[in-house]
């Protein structure tokens, strides 16, 4: 999560008028935050990185938008949502991302896989063979799942702070971030289960 | 490895994100404990439900800006002077 206490240091009236100490700070305070988000939402560096510049370029354009209704940091990740959305509907064009998994009637998914892998030793766990399978598995999410998920999940926003970034309800990020993490538990779940399967065959 | 759902586990699944976030009431949330006690199907979902989210987040935690990147982008905004060292 962003360091809410250094965040009182910035003075947004500094920052409208451009002073490049304080702009400097909201830099260097955000920046990891940033480019995670960036990374874990488009899935490489580069576009990461592309990220990250426009997110800073724009909050320097466009600080006078900034009401101060809500921290710097979510503005900010606001900001760097919207332009990941934007690369991915560009990039992606009609392509859409099926949820994977069985869906309810109301389109929750259900557990399917009921396999107890917790037992797995911790270094397993986190191999780079399994890092790379988590990583690959967020990028199976559907796009909007995988923002709500990233924003509470991984950056440890509040559900109305994610609401407030992804601009819809409360029950809506609910219902997304539910979604996300039962989508997760069912990729790992079949990875993780045929190492059980290896280990034991 | 198909999991029959009762409606008991339904309901149970209906709330499962709040119960692990904590954001359930007292009552809910014990009913949901003692339900979980004697399912062996809910139990195995709750666990790699956590251990799932952990992951992600252990893995998520150990990604920062690389120094180059960092480099570029204190260049790009024209803040060069006051580029820190890693975060």
């Amino acid at each position: 999560m962003i360091q809410n206490s250094k965040q009182h240091d910035i003075d947004p009236a500094d920052l409208r008028r451009k002073e490049k100490a304080a702009f400097a700070q909201l830099v260097n305070q955000n920046s990891d935050h940033i480019y995670r988000l960036g990374l874990k939402m488009l899935g490489n560096p580069q576009d990461a990185e592309d990220i990250l510049q426009e997110t800073f370029i724009k909050a320097y354009h466009h600080i006078d938008g900034f009401e101060g209704r809500s921290k710097l940091s979510t503005w900010l990740y606001r900001i760097a949502v919207n332009e990941a959305l934007m690369l991915l509907r560009k990039r992606k064009g009609s392509v859409t991302h099926l949820d994977a998994g069985i869906e309810m009637e109301n389109g929750d998914v259900l557990p399917h896989q009921i396999i107890d892998w917790c037992c797995l030793p911790e270094k397993e766990l986190l191999s780079s063979e399994s890092r790379q399978k988590i990583q690959e598995a967020v990028q199976t999410l559907s796009d909007a799942n995988r923002a709500a998920f990233l924003l509470r999940d991984v950056e440890g926003l509040s559900t109305r702070e994610t609401a407030d970034v992804l601009d819809i309800s409360e029950s809506a990020v609910k219902v997304r971030l539910m979604r996300a993490r039962l989508q997760l538990r069912e990729e790992l779940t079949v990875f993780f289960a045929n190492r059980i399967v290896k280990e034991n065959p | 490895m198909t999991h029959q759902h009762s409606l008991a586990c339904k309901d149970i699944l209906k709330n499962l994100s709040d119960f692990i976030d904590g954001d359930l009431d007292q009552g809910l949330c014990a009913e949901i404990e003692a339900h979980i006690e004697n399912c062996h199907d809910c139990q195995v979902v709750v666990n790699t439900l956590k251990k799932t989210i952990h992951l992600v987040q252990v893995d998520g935690q150990e990604t920062h800006l690389p120094t180059d990147a960092r480099q570029r982008l204190f260049a790009k905004l024209d803040l060069d002077t006051y580029v820190e060292p890693d975060q």
